[in-house]
């Protein structure tokens, strides 16, 4: 794809094509801190038994896509799916990353091999990812066992939500490069919180007035609400192709200026 | 025929804003000598060190580490050296032996070749019994060695060495710098900076003095003695504020006078105690001492703070 084109217009010091040993070292820590892993594995459930379980008692039966009647736990556990996903891309890549940045000092150590800042920022966000999917194929299987998708596209919101981590991963790291101490990290849950809750994550865009839909629409968690709604319903539209887009730029621009940042960083 | 330098530096600097920490140093590391960088803190050492090491672009003058430009072939040349940093960074979050084997892993080495090579370097660095705890809890020395471990990992044609030794107590040091002196005789080429005149007694061949990002004096640590101290020195001691160089100045070729005593720079410091007795000198004890590269180091950097 274009991906491969982006890297080899990069300079030749910033990408030795071994994110791979990045992505070792990721596993071997996460095989020794196993809780944390299963901890993330539960999270979307944690979501789906409290907005979706519990509020379905309430309120019974909603107006879906493409004006399909559907239960309020379907209704939304796609859409706490691609939150989730958010979250897990947003703490791995902001948190984790910074920590290893400025303190441990994981990345100076790297840099003194071949490996140069690119390797450092695939790696990471491919670890994330690797993790995302886990997360997500576990989640989707259930939803689909207990009945809350109705079509068989709710394959295709694995490789979807995946592409979404990576565009919050990417941008997450890009961000944390520019984090100069913990207090930074108040405004990625500014940022993170009311995405959470206004993307249309709860209920449909249009119970917003006109203006306000504009700006929920700047929103990525709502493009990703979208498609993963959309996907597990079966209702496919064209606008999946923008949200999609949506994503594929968010993730280019966020790795760009991640591996850049990262280099200035640390090659100084 | 001549080899060509491991390390070839001309007019090398590094700016960072308007602060120069890299002067415009001129420096040449031959195949197989341990050459070292001494200097006080801020003297631009790891500066250049980091320049060396390929991660630090340099700012002006031309820099060749293993007949390669940084600029350009940086992973190229970094795959083939070893870095010791001033500060360990090693892996908290691994054991003592993926750290080796994960480092191993950067520089695209297969998992086979990386697990003997840790096995065989947990031997060399004295860690084999640790192999499988975490590191956090290491000592300082165990820690350090665990550093100089990794770097070797590579099997590096070229160490770099970050203050080796600081912060380590006698017996640590005593054992690291065994450690290195076999690496030498493997035919590794060792750079080395260092503010222990001991340490570059010990290990360097030859050596650059630094000095406010400047080379202030090279040569082997003999030679620096020989130019800029001389043979012996001999010390009179005197309760502190009694001191009086006045007597004594034209015993030796130069006089320092320190808060407790007066240190006279003499190629004969017996013959020097005994012209200052004569003179009516009563100091309330003498040495006579060889010269050290710590005499060189004061003289030609100055015996003020530096920080």
């Amino acid at each position: 794809m274009s991906v491969g084109l982006v890297w080899r217009v990069l300079p030749p010091g910033l990408y030795a094509r071994r994110a791979r040993a990045v992505i070792e070292r990721s596993y071997l820590v996460n095989r020794r801190a196993w809780m944390t892993v299963l901890s993330g594995f539960f999270e979307s459930f944690f979501y789906l038994f409290a907005m979706g379980i519990g509020f379905s008692r309430l309120i019974g039966d909603v107006v879906g896509p493409g004006g399909q009647t559907m239960s309020y736990a379907a209704y939304v556990a796609p859409a706490l799916l691609a939150a989730s996903a958010m979250n897990g891309a947003v703490y791995d890549s902001t948190f984790n990353i910074f920590f290893k940045l400025k303190y441990a000092k994981v990345y100076d150590g790297m840099l003194a091999t071949p490996l140069g800042p690119f390797d450092v920022a695939i790696g990471e966000v491919s670890w994330a990812l690797i993790r995302g999917a886990i997360y997500a194929t576990g989640f989707l299987t259930v939803i689909s066992v207990v009945g809350l998708t109705s079509s068989p596209w709710t394959i295709l919101a694995l490789p979807v939500v995946l592409l979404v981590a990576l565009a919050f991963a990417a941008v997450g790291m890009a961000c944390t490069t520019f984090m100069r101490s913990w207090q930074d990290f108040d405004l990625v849950q500014l940022a993170l919180l009311p995405m959470f809750l206004f993307s249309a994550t709860f209920y449909p865009l249009s119970v917003y007035p006109e203006g306000l839909q504009w700006i929920v629409r700047l929103s990525p968690l709502y493009h990703a609400v979208e498609l993963m709604r959309g996907l597990t319903a079966g209702v496919l539209e064209w606008a999946m192709l923008g949200h999609l887009a949506y994503f594929v730029v968010m993730a280019v621009v966020g790795l760009l200026v991640a591996g850049r940042r990262l280099g200035k960083l640390l090659l100084s | 025929m001549s080899v060509d330098p491991l390390v070839l530096a001309e007019g090398l600097t590094k700016r960072f804003g308007d602060f120069e920490a890299v002067a415009g140093i001129d420096i040449e590391v031959r195949k197989g000598e341990a050459f070292g960088f001494l200097g006080p803190n801020g003297a631009g050492k790891s500066s250049t060190m980091r320049m060396v090491a390929c991660v630090s672009p340099r700012s002006g003058g031309e820099l060749r580490v293993l007949g390669m430009d940084p600029t350009v072939e940086g992973p190229k040349i970094r795959a083939r050296l070893g870095v010791v940093p001033q500060q360990d960074n090693l892996d908290n979050e691994l054991t003592v032996r993926q750290n080796l084997q994960v480092y191993g892993r950067y520089f695209g080495l297969s998992r086979k070749h990386v697990r003997d090579k840790a096995a065989e370097l947990l031997e060399f660095a004295q860690l084999a019994d640790r192999a499988d705890d975490e590191v956090e809890p290491l000592s300082g020395g165990m820690k350090r060695r665990l550093t100089i471990a990794r770097s070797l990992v590579n099997d590096p044609e070229l160490l770099l060495l970050d203050e080796p030794t600081t912060g380590l107590d006698p017996q640590a040091r005593h054992l690291l710098w065994d450690r290195l002196f076999r690496l030498k005789q493997q035919g590794v080429t060792l750079i080395v900076t260092t503010h222990y005149m001991d340490e570059a007694e010990q290990l360097c061949d030859r050596l650059v003095v630094m000095d406010k990002g400047r080379i202030a004096a090279e040569g082997s640590p003999s030679q620096l003695i020989d130019r800029y101290s001389t043979k012996e020195v001999l010390e009179l001691r005197f309760p502190p504020g009694e001191q009086d160089p006045e007597p004594v100045r034209d015993l030796g070729e130069r006089v320092e006078v320190l808060p407790d005593r007066v240190l006279v720079y003499t190629t004969d410091g017996e013959a020097a105690l005994a012209a200052a007795h004569t003179r009516g000198v009563t100091p309330v004890s003498s040495l006579v001492r060889r010269s050290t590269l710590e005499d060189v180091f004061l003289r030609l950097t100055g015996r003020t703070l530096v920080d």
